[in-house]
């Protein structure tokens, strides 16, 4: 060490983590701005890697494709209402720390009953009545399909991520054997447009919107959530038992209790997420209903850490670039999948940033030591 | 007989893709790593061995079979592990939460499987499905003679290279988890990362090897499924929802690969059961494909229920480790 200190000492780098002490709002969200900028610009590559297209047109493109209408604009604010609402329901669950992986088959069941509640039904009742048969029955049946995990996670303990993400595909077959039932015409597979020239049990247009009653949900939907978790005692018990279940034990809260009750809840908004795209948008019924869309809220929701602005924010951030990309894809004449690799590189982006929000790197240089040390 | 025999090698052919997604995934999950990516990895290990194969045999006058398949085991490998270390330079290194991650994966790969599958003929030119005969042929080579015995040589030997590798894969990953050193360290890493630190073992070198060689081995499923199943073609969405099948199969084989040998040709019997059960309504069938999630579920259930400790999930399974979080 002396010998080494007499003439240069050797050096190497090292980097530190450091977590941050305090993070202040606009400084975590110009990293995120940063991240999603960098995203983008890495999605540009890519698209011009393939396209060989100046990446600024195709971006303008993307921009044509989400607001180049007042059609294609409304398309996307359902789109991403319609998310918005199913990360929404997801909350209560996550903020109890239950891993409802599940979100996509409560969507699929809850669309399921709502076909039903339109097709069986449609020429019998009341448009009224049939969209609260269909908001009910949607909501009963999101709700089951999350009693289900959640009864044997307060019984048993039972992996409740493993077991929600079976049960998405449980409800996908349940939907195909609705399919071939209520296929129109026989032997298409497909359901084809429920009521096409009635419109029975159509979520109705508002103000001359036709998705106006989306945003309005959500909107109610997004209320309610944020008044039950902050303002209620089972919103408080329920982030009891998500910071510590031995604690909500001490303190009397039967935690079995909350589990059920809190996941009933979370899958209850995502079988109304369901209703919502069956009878206010698709206005039929396939597995692909769900589009993905309870996975994507998975991340929605988790990336937003439970702040509904910054939820919006990210499903419309998510929304106008798959709607985009479907336009640019249809334009170079490409299929429309490009948009998820879009949408995944972005994710890759926007999850890796929060690293950066908690922690800073510390370049460093620390003397060599010659011996001793093996670390 | 004859349709005994058929059925239990279609359940074999089945079973070959959840394999090895399983023991990928058992090895990845004994770290202590979620890695619900499984899907999507399936998806750019098939895409990427299709797309090697497909450019060297556009690209050389005589293309031969041994050098189609090594170049697409090379492009398939390469590319699940790429995927693998995505997923781990993001859990492990930059902390994020390993479920949101593996999601994106799915999202991610899927989209590159689908899109590349289905316009990388048109991107190099060419119209219509890609197809790579030449490789495909070299991975549904059987072993000449044996498998021309009737039954046994159907039973026992009508399959190409990949699904012996699979199974033997198996064996080899149980017999390291259980009776050697790294396995053993592997699985402490996995129960409790904090203790294993203490005990100078290297988590983080750990979870990042057995992630990136557990999405090695779903990537091979996946090429699995393109090459011999499917005969070096591209269908769009064609694994439906093996991956998640796999997935599922951890849970059966209660973490130990070889029992997912069996687990799978069981689930690979139940996805076909309905074309064997006569007078079953297309509605019906639907019903009847419900069954390995079912049957997950039961044996998901049962174990939380009995809670032995030998049949659990890695007690860290889905948490991400840092040191300075004690």
């Amino acid at each position: 060490m002396s010998e080494a200190g007499e003439k240069q000492q050797k050096t190497k780098t090292t980097i530190h983590l450091i977590r941050r002490a305090k993070v202040t709002r606009l400084y975590a969200w110009l990293i995120r701005l940063a991240a999603a900028f960098l995203g983008l610009l890495v999605c540009g590559i890519v698209i011009y890697g393939i396209t060989g297209e100046n990446p600024i047109d195709v971006f303008g493109g993307i921009f044509l494709g989400t607001f180049g209408s007042s059609r294609r604009l409304w398309v996307t604010v359902r789109e991403t209402v319609t998310l918005l609402v199913i990360a929404v329901g997801l909350i209560p669950a996550f903020k109890m720390r239950f891993w409802n992986l599940g979100a996509e088959g409560q969507i699929l069941v809850g669309g399921a009953v709502t076909a039903a509640v339109m097709i069986y039904l449609g020429p019998l009742l009341q448009d009224w009545l049939l969209w609260i048969l269909a908001f009910v029955g949607a909501m009963i049946a999101g709700a089951v399909w999350g009693f289900i995990p959640a009864y044997f996670k307060a019984k048993f303990g039972t992996n409740e991520s493993l077991f929600t993400l079976m049960m998405n595909y449980v409800a996908m077959q349940i939907v195909t054997f609705c399919v071939v039932l209520w296929e129109n015409p026989k032997g298409s597979n497909h359901v084809g447009v429920i009521n096409q020239g009635t419109k029975e049990g159509w979520l109705p247009s508002i103000l001359g919107q036709e998705y106006l009653i989306d945003v309005i949900l959500a909107a109610a939907v997004t209320a309610f959530v944020f008044w039950y978790l902050g303002r209620t005692k089972q919103g408080y018990e329920l982030s009891v038992v998500g910071g510590s279940t031995n604690t909500a034990r001490y303190a009397g809260i039967s935690v079995g209790r909350v589990i059920v009750r809190t996941v009933v809840i979370s899958g209850a908004i995502c079988g109304l997420a369901g209703c919502m795209i069956v009878a206010g948008a698709s206005h039929t019924i396939s597995t692909s209903t769900g589009g993905g869309r309870g996975f994507t809220a998975i991340i929605v929701a988790w990336m937003s850490q439970f702040n509904p602005w910054a939820m919006a924010l990210v499903s419309g951030f998510l929304c106008f670039m798959q709607q985009g990309s479907v336009q640019i894809a249809s334009s170079y004449g490409l299929n429309e999948n490009a948009s998820d690799i879009i949408t995944g590189i972005l994710l890759f982006f926007l999850i890796g940033c929060e690293f950066f929000v908690r922690y800073r790197l510390e370049v460093t240089k620390v003397p060599i030591e010659e011996e001793g040390e093996n670390r | 007989m004859n349709v005994i025999v058929m059925f239990i090698q279609q359940a074999i052919v089945q079973a070959i893709t959840m394999l090895f997604g399983a023991t990928g995934e058992i090895i990845t999950e004994k770290s202590g790593n979620l890695n619900l990516g499984v899907p999507g990895i399936m998806y750019i290990g098939g895409i990427s061995g299709l797309m090697g194969a497909f450019f060297y045999e556009k690209g050389s006058p005589s293309p031969s079979v041994a050098v189609g398949v090594f170049v697409s085991l090379l492009c398939c490998l390469a590319a699940s592990a790429l995927a693998g270390l995505l997923f781990t330079f993001l859990t492990v290194t930059l902390r994020a939460n390993q479920n949101v991650v593996g999601l994106a994966l799915t999202t991610f790969g899927t989209g590159f499987g689908n899109f590349f599958g289905g316009s990388i003929s048109k991107l190099a030119g060419g119209v219509g499905q890609i197809t790579v005969k030449t490789t495909a042929s070299g991975f549904q080579a059987r072993i000449p003679g044996l498998s021309n015995i009737p039954v046994i040589g159907t039973v026992l030997f009508g399959y190409g290279f990949l699904s012996y590798t699979a199974i033997l894969l198996a064996i080899v990953c149980t017999y390291i988890l259980k009776r050697t050193r790294v396995g053993l360290q592997l699985t402490a890493v996995g129960e409790d990362p904090a203790t294993a630190d203490a005990a100078g073992i290297n988590v983080g070198r750990y979870k990042y090897a057995a992630t990136v060689l557990g999405s090695m081995m779903a990537g091979l499923g996946g090429l699995y499924f393109i090459m011999e199943y499917l005969g070096g073609t591209w269908g769009n969405n064609g694994f439906g929802d093996r991956g998640w099948l796999a997935v599922a199969l951890v849970i059966l084989a209660l973490w130990t690969p070889t029992h997912a040998i069996w687990g799978s040709i069981l689930f690979g019997a139940l996805y076909i059961l309905y074309i064997y059960i006569p007078g079953l309504s297309r509605a019906a069938q639907e019903l009847f494909r419900m069954a390995p999630y079912v049957v997950t579920i039961i044996v998901l259930v049962a174990t939380s229920k009995r809670n032995r400790p030998e049949d659990q999930p890695p007690k860290s399974l889905g948490l991400s480790y840092f040191r300075e979080d004690r």
